[in-house]
């Protein structure tokens, strides 16, 4: 079990390194004079006509072989200079962990309720397999497979903002951005509805949750759909096997055989599904933050890489290898808490 | 022979594949309902009534109404059915040649090989799909060819891992090594014996791909990197009607026919496909039945 696990976290480099290569060749596919916005440090420099561009591109190397490019490229970025953001008008790195905070107080909140539905749902929709309940779970998460996002969250912008106000875009009023940036106001971890807890401020917590909860019941209906499935099928074969009949035979109550005996065990692919699940939102949250004017990273990434601002790609991409490789190192430890019998292996 | 009983018997299948012969009906007759004019330089661009940029409503001359520039949303509707079996199916047709070449590749010769190309796999699945397809819609520039290369390049992956493992599974198989020790050669044992038997997986997941390829190539076009300008796309038709729809104070339902005709298009035909493929995963996977 350590060593799948020391495996995998070796194998964190090498995804790294081959990203960095494939976002580099990308870069590289754009001529020299377009790729110069990068680096130059104000739009003055690129008016100043062809001599001085020649000159600056002259000056970066961006003419050199491709691998000496590379070389440079990848040096500046081991020794923690992960580059300038147009978009964001700041450091790329500066702009990553200012808008994390944002993005994880979105996710933990659509995730973990999420999940739990998920599971309720998908075990309800296999204890009564093929009866109405099913249907109806078969048909919600269908159905929520099927909208679009950005359809759903119009659709809930019209309804909750534009008809009754209750649900505004953006991340905080006008009033409490001034409460949160006053002076008397500690930004313990950077997610609004923490620190205003911290703080004790009632009122711009508030503010907070009815700005987040229309992107998160968006991202939540979105997302739940593939695990509530997987938890139907996975239940459905917990329920066939011989030690469910067994208990079910010694005349165990119906309910306990189904909750501790099957569901326990139908939970482990969910395990699995989870973990990507949840990899995958900190990444899928592009959609959502752009109709909801929500500025996490989901905006930045989808901003900077509609305007080609590639140093924030970059960093947006290897924030993203990370947290897939850990979330999944974290499932691979968690799964023989679930499954006792994969320690043994 | 099963399988279609099947799909025909399930009432939500049978909704499922009513629905999508609807679309490829309107698909196939696109000129008849919504005839291109002379001017056009192509049936793809819809016609405008003018610059202006408010919506109208629907009337005699615009069944659904106009978005934001004046272009028909019925004309976009109804054209816009044929982009989307075209990204659908194309994408997801180029996406399984790929998967299924580089999965059979890896599972039957094993070793060096397999470790290389898996890896390579978990690269490209590493980077977040929308994302990583946005930026290479971004660098090819507008247009639905882009967008198909774009969902591509990114959207092989799940295939080849399928396909790796049901060959991996079907090589030890008795019958396997009978056709071997007739002397068939490697092509002729993965083409015609193996891969015939990993073709239904691999029909599931197609399937279900073939939505959701509709789905993330309407949401480019919504983050502004889709099709050109007025192309029959129902994702692009989608973001006109986003001012329109937020932000009205007297009366938000006023523009509704900007969003409701293109969003009931999407989600319909992306419906219809999730219940022909969550029906065909139903009756091919061994495990779902009582």
């Amino acid at each position: 079990m350590m060593t799948y696990a020391l495996r995998r976290l070796l194998m964190l480099p090498v995804v790294l390194f081959a990203l960095s290569l494939m976002i580099f060749a990308l870069q590289m596919s754009l001529s020299p004079t377009q790729r110069l916005a990068a680096y130059a440090p104000s739009d003055d420099y690129l008016k100043g006509g062809q001599e001085s561009i020649r000159l600056m591109i002259e000056e970066y190397g961006l003419n050199d072989p491709f691998l000496e490019q590379y070389g440079r490229w990848i040096g500046n970025i081991l020794q923690g200079n992960l580059g300038w953001s147009e978009t964001a008008r700041q450091p790329v790195a500066t702009a990553l962990s200012s808008l994390f905070p944002a993005t994880m107080e979105l996710v933990v909140l659509a995730f973990f309720p999420g999940l739990l539905l998920a599971i309720w749902l998908g075990s309800r929709a296999g204890i009564h397999h093929n009866r109405w309940p099913d249907h109806v779970i078969r048909i919600f998460t269908i159905l929520g497979w099927s909208f679009p996002t950005y359809v759903f969250g119009l659709l809930m912008l019209l309804v909750f903002y534009s008809t009754l106000d209750w649900f505004p875009p953006g991340r905080l009023s006008q009033w409490a951005v001034t409460e949160v940036t006053s002076a008397g106001f500690t930004r313990y971890t950077g997610a609004n509805t923490i620190d205003a807890l911290l703080n004790g401020n009632l009122a711009v917590f508030w503010d907070a949750m009815r700005h987040l909860i229309a992107p998160v019941i968006t991202l939540t209906y979105v997302n739940i759909a593939s695990i509530t499935r997987v938890m139907r099928t996975s239940m459905l074969e917990t329920l066939r096997q011989d030690y469910v009949r067994t208990a079910r035979a010694k005349g165990m109550p119906r309910r306990v055989v189904e909750l501790h005996h099957a569901r326990r065990n139908a939970l482990l692919p969910v395990a699995t599904i989870a973990g990507m699940e949840l990899a995958y939102m900190m990444g899928g949250v592009v959609i959502t933050e752009t109709i909801f004017d929500y500025s996490g990273l989901g905006q930045f990434a989808a901003k900077s890489a509609s305007a080609l601002d590639f140093p924030a790609v970059l960093g947006f991409g290897l924030y993203f290898a990370v947290v897939l490789v850990v979330l999944n190192l974290l499932v691979d430890l968690i799964y023989p808490l679930l499954d006792p019998r994969v320690k043994t292996r | 022979m099963r399988v279609i009983r099947y799909l025909l018997s399930n009432p939500m299948s049978l909704f499922g594949l009513l629905l999508l012969l609807g679309f490829v009906l309107i698909a196939v007759f696109a000129p008849m309902l919504a005839p291109p004019q002379e001017f056009q330089m192509s049936p793809y661009d819809t016609p405008r009534a003018g610059f202006w940029a408010t919506p109208q409503p629907p009337s005699d001359v615009a069944r659904f109404g106009t978005t934001q520039g004046q272009y028909d949303i019925y004309y976009a509707v109804i054209w816009g059915t044929r982009t989307a079996f075209k990204i659908g199916l194309g994408v997801v047709a180029i996406s399984v040649l790929i998967g299924m070449t580089v999965g059979a590749l890896a599972a039957f010769y094993g070793g060096l090989l397999d470790e290389i190309l898996m890896r390579i796999a978990d690269v490209f699945m590493a980077v977040p799909f929308l994302i990583a397809a946005l930026v290479l819609t971004a660098i090819l520039g507008k247009g639905i060819v882009p967008i198909m290369i774009a969902l591509t390049t990114f959207g092989w992956m799940g295939y080849a891992r399928v396909v790796r493992s049901e060959i991996l599974r079907i090589r030890e198989m008795d019958y396997v090594n009978a056709a071997r020790s007739y002397g068939a050669s490697d092509l002729r044992l993965i083409v015609l014996h193996i891969l015939p038997n990993a073709f239904f997986p691999v029909l599931v997941l197609a399937t279900m791909a073939t939505g959701s390829m509709v789905l993330s190539a309407s949401a480019l076009s919504f983050l502004g990197v889709g099709t050109e300008e007025g192309y029959a796309d129902w994702g692009q038709f989608i973001s006109y009607s986003r001012n329109w729809i937020v932000g009205q104070a007297d009366d938000p339902f006023q523009y509704w026919y900007t969003l409701a005709f293109p969003g009931a298009a999407i989600f319909l035909f992306v419906l219809a496909w999730n219940l022909v493929g969550d029906a065909l995963r139903d009756v091919l996977d061994p495990r779902h039945q009582a």
